[in-house]
């Protein structure tokens, strides 16, 4: 073993060498008509606690002029979808994805007994769990861990980022986290990191070193699939300067190139706005928007929007009235954004939410969160709801 | 009992109680006998030396102005800078404080005391914002993690940390607050389906009143309390907090449930019945004496056989802990060591929730793994870090105040850092013998029994410092 090669070395070999157990095999050679049909998910957290009220906003609400002094955004501003509801001006770019009938708002979405703890109300969304429930798995890896036909590989999930969400942890399978395809080929293909899995077949049993060693062949595996299989595609799409939209232009060129992923996981962060909000939250819609137009555009021009269906969530919407700093505190319930090229139901799925009907000053939720999931599960992963979710939910009619 | 076969047992007793240990020290402690071992780790650790980070009247001083700005309405200019002030000086505190933590146990003469802590700080899990309350509960699971655990119950129920995390402050009579007493049973004593809802109702109105004021300390406040007759698993009478925990500990399943954590914890992620049964009993028979059962533990046979031996995986705790103690690390810029922990998933002081962290398997994914196989190479060469973790939710406040934090935050492309830390190599090589091969380095450096991949491996291999990097690289070295 020489040391320089293995602490230097960034070069890569071509795939055909790779020794991978005979299991693993099969999976590089992927006929291309099992793909046409192939739907996938793309979910988009807003950390921090996005303010709903300030991205779809109640303009026909007298309520929300009388609590928001500073901070509303006047009517004529307003990107008006109906009489009472409209966007946020920082989110011009999505008017025209609105238009084409490509966008579903889904308002007052929550739990029963909602956490304000950012970490808490994270893990509530992320596991599916009740408020008062604490899952070790999250909901897209219980997804994985449920055995069906098409999530048998661990690139069955990818999140675009450095490190798993608890999102994509199941029992016994986990997502792939990677930001860049090409360097996580790299690490992986790392001569030392091959000389350890050359020919070696006595650890792939059920212990934790069995664990590790399967843990390291996937991910060496599914790291030369994605490069591979990515590599062909070249998006010409243009698409804004920011770490969002680089995010979403990666989760296209998998898309696209006919990754056999069925879940992406992306997420924008900073939505906290305690203080001075109204500048920095349009910032943060602004590029949400630009980033989502642009690759939602690019998924049509490639004629995967059809098969594609995005959905945003934040850990919590904020209070209805502003605080002292011309900001807005935790709250509770919120709105989801959906997209895609089927959507069943398009433009605004329900009702706006009630301002003169609150919760000690918080919004009361319409909908529970896991009915949106329940729904996607169902009708878009094609797994039963209650299989992942450990009760079954009603489902909706946007899809 | 030969040598050779009591240096894999004193091996072994060093990684699990403790963050492993030197060769040198290995060597003169596999001449003795293993209940002598076990005596001498226990003594190594008898001393309780506290982390004395946060000075005491400063903070209290930062409450009492906290307590007094948080009643009013509108903030003047300078109180509102006063009062961001305070924050971000409780932010940076707090980090050291973790820093503070890791290199304690980095440096630590009292291993198993250490080791203990690090089990209370996932078993008793609680985030607080205040430095001052995190290193008084740290504190508390310091001193008493060897001692009494009605003792450490008593003083983790009436810590500030965790009244405010767990909501006690808001638990008074008439208007109870159930969060506290839920978590009492489920996740620090009973564990589920060893009580009824009505137990935790009744529980609840006894811990009415334990809260802490404004200076943090804590207080009972009589007027809050609830004084009237409650029934908890039976019994009837004007129940206090003390009395409640009393009867939870009357219940051997309080004693089991502890006993299957520290089986787990320390010997195999699948507990043994039987063996679990024993711990429990000398637990539950010496009165809930913490050491005593530690005793038990590591002096019984099985706990040194093969399937306990280099099976488990190391947290992410362990990891660094374990890397930076063996090659005697030192870290010029310390908060990478809260960068490493928060990007292979245990963030110490921030828990994901109450119930600690799971775990076992669950440390381990695609990216934690290859993370992992990566650092040593990185501290020890003091390489550069192309991986970042996420923003902890509890940052994003401070990310949405500045638009160039926002950007940094969700761009692709982040600063490039260094680990910029310095083993000391040759510290470390004295610790061997002369004439050391690297495959005695070897099966030194792992806990699994070496097999002949890694032989192969190196066996062609001269130096000791390239042999012990590429160990320290391998899988094998994720196990302990």
């Amino acid at each position: 073993m020489n040391r320089r090669n293995f602490l230097r070395n960034t070069g890569f070999v071509a795939a055909g060498s790779l020794f991978v157990p005979a299991f693993m095999k099969p999976l590089e050679a992927m006929a291309l008509d099992e793909l046409s049909l192939y739907k996938n998910l793309v979910v988009v957290q807003l950390s921090g606690g996005n303010d709903g009220l300030n991205t779809v906003i109640p303009y026909g609400n007298d309520i929300y002029y009388q609590k928001r002094k500073n901070i509303a955004i006047k009517p004529e501003e307003v990107i008006r979808l109906n009489d009472m509801q409209g966007l946020n001006p920082n989110m011009k770019a999505l008017q025209e994805i609105y238009d084409q009938g490509w966008m579903t708002i889904i308002n007052d979405v929550g739990y029963p007994n909602p956490d304000r703890s950012h970490f808490r109300s994270m893990d509530i969304w992320q596991t599916g769990s009740d408020s008062n429930q604490f899952l070790s798995t999250g909901w897209i890896g219980r997804y994985l861990d449920s055995k069906c036909q098409t999530c048998k590989y661990p690139y069955t999930a990818i999140e675009v980022d450095d490190s798993l969400s608890l999102a994509l942890k199941g029992q016994s399978k986990k997502g792939i986290a990677l930001k860049d395809p090409a360097a996580l080929y790299r690490n992986t293909n790392d001569p030392f990191f091959k000389a350890m899995l050359k020919s070696d077949k006595e650890h792939l049993d059920e212990d934790n070193l069995g664990y590790l060693y399967k843990t390291m062949i996937e991910t060496q595996s599914s790291a030369s699939y994605i490069q591979n299989t990515s590599k062909i595609y070249q998006s010409s799409s243009a698409y804004p300067v920011s770490g969002f939209a680089n995010q979403l232009k990666t989760v296209s060129k998998f898309i696209s190139s006919g990754l056999k992923t069925r879940v992406y996981y992306v997420s924008l962060s900073g939505f906290d706005t305690h203080v001075n909000q109204v500048n920095q939250h349009g910032n943060l819609l602004k590029q949400y928007s630009e980033g989502m137009a642009a690759f939602l555009k690019d998924l049509k021009r490639n004629n995967k929007l059809d098969d594609t269906l995005v959905v945003t969530f934040s850990e919590f919407g904020r209070r209805v009235e502003q605080n002292a700093s011309n900001g807005t505190d935790h709250g509770t319930a919120n709105n989801m954004l959906i997209f895609g090229g089927k959507l069943k139901k398009q433009g605004i799925f329900n009702s706006a939410p009630n301002l003169s009907d609150l919760d000690t000053g918080d919004l009361k939720y319409q909908l529970d969160f896991r009915q949106v999931y329940g729904t996607i599960l169902d009708k878009w992963l094609d797994v039963n709801n209650a299989d992942i979710l450990n009760k079954r939910f009603n489902t909706l009619d946007f899809i | 009992m030969s040598t050779k076969a009591n240096f894999v047992k004193v091996k072994h007793l060093y990684s699990r109680a403790g963050f492993g240990i030197s060769y040198s020290d290995l060597e003169k402690l596999s001449k003795k006998n293993i209940d002598k071992v076990v005596d001498v780790l226990i003594k190594e650790s008898e001393n309780d030396d506290p982390i004395n980070l946060v000075n005491d009247l400063e903070s209290k001083r930062q409450l009492l102005a906290q307590a007094g700005l948080y009643g009013k309405k509108d903030l003047s200019e300078d109180e509102k800078k006063m009062r961001q002030q305070i924050i971000r000086e409780q932010n940076d505190v707090g980090r050291d404080l973790n820093i503070a933590f890791v290199t304690k146990m980095i440096n630590t003469n009292a291993p198993l005391r250490e080791k203990m802590t690090l089990f209370w700080h996932g078993h008793f899990a609680c985030r607080s914002r205040i430095p001052f309350f995190a290193q008084q509960l740290n504190n508390i699971q310091r001193a008493h993690g060897l001692g009494s655990f009605k003792t450490l119950l008593v003083e983790v129920s009436q810590s500030p940390a965790m009244l405010q995390y767990l909501n006690n402050q808001q638990n008074r009579k008439g208007r109870p607050n159930e969060n506290f007493a839920r978590e009492l049973m489920e996740l620090f004593t009973l564990g589920r389906g060893n009580y009824t809802e009505h137990d935790i109702k009744e529980s609840a109105r006894s811990f009415t009143g334990w809260m802490y004021d404004k200076d943090g300390s804590f207080i009972f406040r009589k007027n809050l309390h609830d004084g009237g007759t409650k029934e908890f698993f039976g019994k009837i009478g004007n129940f206090q907090g003390e009395n409640i925990i009393d009867i939870i500990l009357e219940k051997p399943e309080t004693a089991e449930f502890i006993a299957t954590k520290i089986y787990r914890f320390f010997v195999n992620d699948t507990p043994n019945e039987a063996h679990v049964k024993e711990l429990a009993s000398s637990f539950y028979n010496s009165k809930y004496d913490i050491a005593t059962m530690m005793k038990h533990l590591f002096t019984s046979d099985w706990f040194y056989d093969n399937e306990n031996v280099g099976t488990k995986i190391k947290s992410p705790t362990e990891f660094l802990v374990g890397l930076s103690r063996e090659f005697f690390v030192t870290y010029n810029r310390p908060q990478v060591l809260i960068q490493l922990q928060s990007s292979l998933g245990q963030y110490l002081f921030n828990p994901p929730n109450v119930a600690g962290w799971p775990g076992g398997q669950s440390w381990i994914d695609s990216s934690s793994l290859m993370l992992r196989m990566r650092i040593p190479s990185l501290v020890l060469n003091d390489g550069e870090i192309d991986f970042s973790g996420k923003a902890d939710p509890e940052d994003e406040a401070v990310i949405a105040l500045s638009r160039t934090a926002t950007t940094n935050a969700n761009s692709n492309q982040k600063r490039k850092s260094y680990v910029d830390a310095n083993a000391d190599w040759p510290k470390f090589l004295e610790t061997f013998p002369k004439h050391l091969t690297p495959l005695e380095l070897t099966s030194f450096l792992l806990q699994p029994k070496l097999n002949q991949k890694i032989t192969d491996m190196v066996s062609d291999n001269k130096g000791l410092r390239s042999t012990a990097i590429e160990i320290t690289s391998m899988p094998e070295y994720q196990l302990c």
